[in-house]
């Protein structure tokens, strides 16, 4: 068995999320130049949720596509560029050509766990023109592990090169992991991966879970820069693999260096598991939630975690605020009720 | 009086759009089906235009092209890349085409802003834009009535996932364009921006649709204004539309939301997106059966 991981550092895209994808040219080019020097394989840039999504609705970038990937390729040689894609955002005419043009070497492109079917025009795209393509299935602890085959299967007959399922709700735990990775790597031809979030501190140990049921490419951010409670630690991923026998390619010292170079560039860095973080990932909720959560705890005066895990119970995902409001509600009536109850008992 | 001469329609598509319209058309006192064509007669669709007594056909576009007395308007549902086909044969055919597809061919319509002059242009090849589109566009016409130097106006509609058939999936990135485009040629605002999002929770979400402009000091009570008269438009025939958020400044934009309940005629009421553009159409279709004029002749 072949005991080398591919590591693939979206740092300079998911941690995006963390500074409301405020990063600025300096931190581009200085993380560039550290994960290049640590020799990560591939480093993914942009807005947090990709190619063509700064806006109104999930936050305008500082910097334009175009800079980014301009900024990007000019300081990266060995480690390739890789961006997101979500279609829905981003359209091959505007976006995919000219991220092409930009020279990005990798697309990952990335619908919900059970929408892959909207990735088929774009991977084939990305595939016609000559350049790799990944599938990414996001949410994916909302799925089965046969349905997780099936949307990957689809990615795979789309022309996907590998899929990489993502734990966006730091929901997983290593059973968990284990049980889908390896339904997709006994199901699929191509390489799979994984994308740790650390919602509940299982980001590295569920990584490890991964390699060992046979994934191949692994999701890591320096310092654990990125959305919500923070993705999986990279230099704690490159540690550990070292320790455990997997090769990643990345030089101990120069990924421990680059951890420092970020601590400076993109202070406050340190991942923090939030006490709504881990109830977040407890309950497998987007951690996006968070702020319209503790409003509507506010406003109905309830418990934030008990609309969590309300939430949870009702399967909501991103783009269902609505429900935040309904299930504070119903929590605020049942509240009333029991203190009735209990003045009349 | 005798019953008007009711416009024959055909349907070309008998997934989730074509089957709805199928529906709706049942209930108009102008139009009538007369065609109801696809490639599968074991579709749920055309299952139940059997079972409504409508004809069927799994030739698609060619059970026109063999027999083009059976309609006067047809309805396009299939998609984008194959409406240009359709078009070709249909415009040599001399039909009147409403396309639901994103194709932009014809003359861009959104009844409750331009019906009068789509109907002037004398344009046969009327396309419906997008379900986003429809339920966006006249908020933003509304925004620029009040305020007609819109910087940058962006729509993020949320659908349910099941409610995105195949062709409506395979089309993303042309709903997005065409979209876009159509927002800035009604709203004349600058720049604009279209985003869908399929949402797979279960139960189904409700078809919603934000809509963010900017623009320097914004009037806000004439916005409102104009944006609540919008909507009563559009109630006359898109029933279930709704103002979720009325236009409010929030970090200087105007922020407005809506939502569309479908009338649950084929896919349940969550399928508000279906609804409204097919809403569109019928008001526009029942609007060339009113003008008359050109099928009257026909056989």
């Amino acid at each position: 068995m072949s005991k080398k991981i591919l590591i693939s550092d979206p740092t300079l895209r998911d941690g995006n999320h963390a500074v409301r994808h405020q990063l600025g040219r300096e931190s581009f080019v200085a993380y560039c130049l550290a994960a290049e020097a640590a020799g990560v394989s591939i480093v993914e840039v942009g807005h947090g949720n990709g190619l063509g999504a700064s806006s109104m609705l999930v936050g305008e970038c500082r910097l334009t596509d175009e800079d980014i990937l301009s900024l990007s390729r000019a300081n990266l040689v060995n480690s390739r560029l890789g961006i997101h894609v979500i279609p829905g955002f981003a359209t091959i005419k505007t976006d995919l050509t000219r991220a092409v043009e930009a020279g990005v070497d990798v697309f990952r492109i990335a619908a919900h766990c059970t929408e892959a079917d909207i990735t088929d025009r774009h991977i084939g795209y990305i595939r016609k023109v000559g350049k790799e393509a990944f599938g990414v299935l996001m949410m994916s602890h909302m799925a089965s592990p046969a349905i997780l085959l099936e949307e990957a299967k689809k990615m795979e007959s789309y022309g996907a090169e590998a899929v990489i399922i993502m734990d966006s709700a730091g929901a997983y735990f290593p059973d968990d992991v284990t049980q889908r990775i390896s339904t997709l790597v006994d199901g699929l031809n191509i390489p799979v991966g994984f994308h740790g979030h650390n919602n509940l501190g299982m980001a590295v140990i569920n990584s490890v879970a991964a390699v060992n049921a046979g994934a191949t490419i692994i999701d890591g951010t320096i310092r654990g820069f990125g959305a919500g409670a923070g993705n999986t630690q990279l230099e704690v991923l490159v540690a550990v693999f070292d320790r455990l026998g997997f090769e990643t390619g990345i030089d101990l010292y120069k990924i421990l260096d680059a951890a420092d170079i970020a601590e400076k560039e993109f202070n406050p860095v340190a991942p923090n598991i939030s006490p709504l973080s881990i109830v977040s990932g407890l309950a497998g909720v987007f951690s996006g939630f968070s702020k319209p959560v503790s409003q509507a705890a506010k406003d109905y005066n309830v418990d934030a975690r008990d609309i969590f895990f309300g939430l949870g119970k009702r399967n909501a995902v991103a783009g269902q605020e609505s429900l935040i409001i309904e299930v504070a509600r119903d929590l605020a009536a049942k509240n009333a009720a029991a203190t009735t109850a209990a003045a009349k008992g | 009086m005798a019953s008007p001469k009711k416009l024959k329609i055909g349907i070309i598509g008998t997934g989730n759009i074509g089957t709805d319209l199928m529906v709706k058309i049942m209930r108009s006192q102008h139009l009538i089906c007369t065609l109801f064509a696809g490639r599968n007669f074991n579709s749920t669709g055309m299952k139940r235009a059997n079972a409504l007594g409508v004809t069927i056909s799994d030739r698609g576009i060619e059970a026109i092209v063999n027999d083009p007395a059976i309609c006067d308007v047809v309805f396009d549902c299939t998609s984008a890349q194959a409406h240009a086909e359709h078009w070709a044969i249909l415009d040599r055919l001399g039909k009147i085409v409403i396309d639901m597809t994103p194709a932009k061919l014809g003359e861009l319509c959104i009844p409750a802003i331009n019906a009068a002059e789509c109907l002037a242009t004398g344009a046969r090849n009327i396309n419906m834009i997008t379900c986003g589109g429809q339920s966006s566009i006249p908020i933003a016409y509304a925004i620029s009535q009040a305020q007609p130097d819109i910087d940058y106006v962006e729509v993020a509609s949320s659908i349910a996932s099941r409610s995105a058939g195949p062709a409506t999936r395979h089309n993303l990135d042309e709903y997005i364009e065409t979209t876009q485009e159509a927002l800035q040629t009604f709203s004349g605002a600058k720049h604009a921006k279209a985003i869908l999002i399929l949402n797979p929770a279960s139960p189904p979400i409700d078809m919603q649709t934000t809509i963010y402009a900017k623009m320097s000091n914004p009037n806000l009570s004439a916005i409102q204004a104009s944006v609540v008269a919008m909507v009563e438009k559009l109630k006359l025939y898109v029933p279930g539309y709704q103002l979720i958020v009325p236009p409010t400044l929030e970090g200087g934009k105007v922020v407005t939301t809506i939502k569309v309940l479908g009338a649950g005629d084929y896919l349940p009421q969550y399928a508000g997106n279906l609804d409204i553009i097919n809403c569109a159409a019928i008001a526009m279709a029942e609007r060339f059966a009113q003008s008359g004029a050109p099928f009257e002749s026909s056989p």
